[in-house]
């Protein structure tokens, strides 16, 4: 069938709707874990395997806050090798380049489904060339919190990485040598997995304050280290020094003045690409210059609102993942740095989800077409290459939607007639930003009257997509394999398109 | 032999190397060639025919260049291997 992005979805799945569907149906909660026992501790995986009688076929949970230093994953990865698991269905929250020892498992069929919200890596393009047997589930971040409390992802253990644990089986990511801050998107699997197994390298007697429940933990295992510090941190702390970069970083700030977005009591959220940081940048000067406080920034927090809050530009942050170590101390010490689950942050079901308190949200994209549909999933060959993380949850929640993005990178047109996978639905995408003109979305008349009087350069989408062929020439076609190897599933559960085996090229 | 180098392997650009050959060959290693390897090589063997060379062979590492810029990164590539020695 032909959902409701025009994609051709199986038969016997749930098709894409619209993105406010999920209104029309009624929050589904299994219930929360009981504890069984007093929490019991090992020194090593193998004995929670043991404990647990972890066996083949059952689904294991991680989260990413440790992102490219992450060892627990690994260590699972290895133990599940070494007693021989086969058909294991692991759920990580994100999946990063390092975590190379799921390339063997997915090829040897020892994993054979996956769920996740964010794939990079070997691991990405061992399921795009596809070796997975059964599918690849590509969640949101609220849509993984979602599957979660639904019971429509079952987790047997969660696996949780902790810098900190204390004897009462309570843990924080606050501080530690492998302090990440803190542990949103660990909160729904911790609460609703079969079993909780906190793996940690530093153990205390009590911690004051804490964000796992030890009520929820049923093991903790401490090994020697849980992770490189040097892999938790992200990548990019420093703002574009591109000029394209800065172009269309000044321009969305001028635009968002324009829409009369920067005042009192503002909130918003940005990507923590080096774009986006300049974004901030020139957003903090407007705000400085008249004087602006705004209510709160959420996301994965970067120095740059840490900046922001301890100057009194926002009285709070709302934190899901700490991207910099600047963030960490600041959510280790400031009240107003407050920590947010993956379900507070974006799940549909909640009451009032921090997503859907946004005024203005700033993405990126590696493709968007002519219904303004967003692909952050795969690039133009089909190759999996990132996943919508909070992208559709934000999108989706607030007032305005702006896509930043060169119009053209490396001679790659990041308008297509259709992009290649949809992550984000083109109901929710408003404005995109380039550095040779911006489109609007036509339904939003709204915005595109306040803004048709403007000096800035408004163009149809449809005219950046010629204008940009003029310039690169128009791309070849490629295709893809027949075989699906995932699903993109939109925040509701809906799948909102497929992926396929990329094509073996020439 | 006669060789001429132009351009660098920086992000939009690409790096021609001209070499003399009895015949001529294009070589075109792109990160955009499942997308535009027909259009680069047209644009090389446009350019060539323009300047009336033959003989060559030229390598071109492209890291998403434009016509122009694959274009004139060639014209001096030939220059330059017409000077050398």
């Amino acid at each position: 069938m032909i959902n409701g992005v025009k994609r051709q979805i199986p038969d016997d799945l749930k098709a894409f709707e619209k993105s406010d569907a999920f209104k029309k149906i009624k929050r589904r909660l299994i219930n929360k874990k009981e504890k069984q026992s007093q929490t019991v501790f090992f020194d090593n995986i193998e004995k929670a395997f043991d404990h647990f009688k972890i066996v083949s076929g059952q689904c294991l949970s991680f989260h990413h806050h440790l992102r490219n230093g992450d060892k627990v994953i690994e260590m699972v990865a290895h133990e599940i090798e070494n007693r021989n698991l086969i058909n294991m269905h692991l759920a990580p929250s994100s999946i990063f380049p390092n975590y190379t020892k799921l390339v063997d498992l997915i090829k040897n069929k020892n994993v054979t489904n996956i769920h996740t919200n964010y794939i990079n890596g070997p691991v990405a393009d061992t399921v795009s060339q596809g070796y997975l047997d059964g599918k690849l589930i590509m969640n949101t971040h609220g849509g993984r919190a979602r599957a979660i409390e639904s019971g429509d992802l079952k987790i047997d253990v969660a696996f949780l990485a902790c810098p900190v644990v204390d004897r009462n089986g309570n843990g924080t990511g606050a501080f530690g040598k492998t302090a990440c801050g803190t542990l949103g998107y660990a909160i729904s699997d911790l609460e609703y997995a079969r079993y909780v197994v906190l793996v940690t390298d530093t153990l205390v007697d009590e911690l004051e304050d804490y964000q796992f429940d030890g009520t929820y933990v049923d093991a903790v295992v401490v090994v020697d280290s849980i992770g490189d510090s040097d892999g938790i941190v992200s990548g990019t702390t420093q703002l574009t020094k591109d000029p394209i970069g800065l172009k269309i970083a000044k321009d969305c700030a001028l635009l968002l003045d324009e829409l009369d977005m920067i005042k009192e009591n503002m909130s918003m959220q940005t990507g923590a690409g080096k774009t986006s940081l300049a974004v901030v940048k020139y957003v903090k000067d407007i705000m400085k210059q008249k004087n602006i406080i705004g209510s709160f920034a959420s996301g994965g927090i970067t120095k740059s609102y840490v900046e922001m809050l301890n100057e009194g530009l926002f009285r709070e942050l709302y934190d899901v993942q700490c991207f910099d170590l600047d963030a960490v101390e600041s959510y280790h010490k400031n009240r107003n740095h407050k920590a947010m689950s993956a379900s507070e942050y974006g799940n549909p079901f909640e009451k009032n989800p921090v997503c859907n308190k946004l005024d203005f949200v700033i993405l990126g994209a590696t493709e968007i077409d002519l219904d303004f549909n967003v692909n952050v999933t795969t690039d133009s060959l089909g190759n999996l290459i990132g996943g919508s993380g909070g992208h559709a949850d934000i999108a989706f929640g607030a007032k305005v939607t702006i896509i930043i993005s060169p119009l053209i990178k490396s001679r790659i047109p990041i308008i297509k007639e259709r992009v290649t996978t949809v992550t984000t639905p083109g109901s929710d995408v408003d404005i995109l930003i380039t550095e040779r003109g911006i489109a609007i979305n036509p339904i939003r008349q709204e915005l595109i009257e306040i803004l048709k009087n403007s000096d800035f350069p408004l163009f149809t989408i449809n005219e950046l997509f010629d204008l940009s062929h003029r310039i690169t020439g128009v791309p070849r076609e490629v295709g893809h394999e027949s075989k699906i190897v995932g699903y993109v599933e939109y925040r509701d559960g809906t799948i909102i398109d497929c992926i396929y085996q990329v094509k073996r090229f020439q | 032999m006669k060789i001429g180098i132009a351009g660098s392997k920086e992000s939009n650009d690409c790096l021609v190397t001209v070499k003399e050959s009895k015949t001529t060959n294009i070589i075109i290693d792109s990160i955009v060639a499942a997308f535009f390897y027909d259009q680069i090589k047209a644009v090389i063997e446009e350019t060539l025919k323009e300047l009336n060379i033959e003989n060559v062979t030229v390598v071109v590492e492209d890291k998403g260049a434009l016509d122009y810029t694959i274009k004139s990164r060639l014209v001096s590539a030939i220059k330059r291997m017409e000077k050398s020695v």
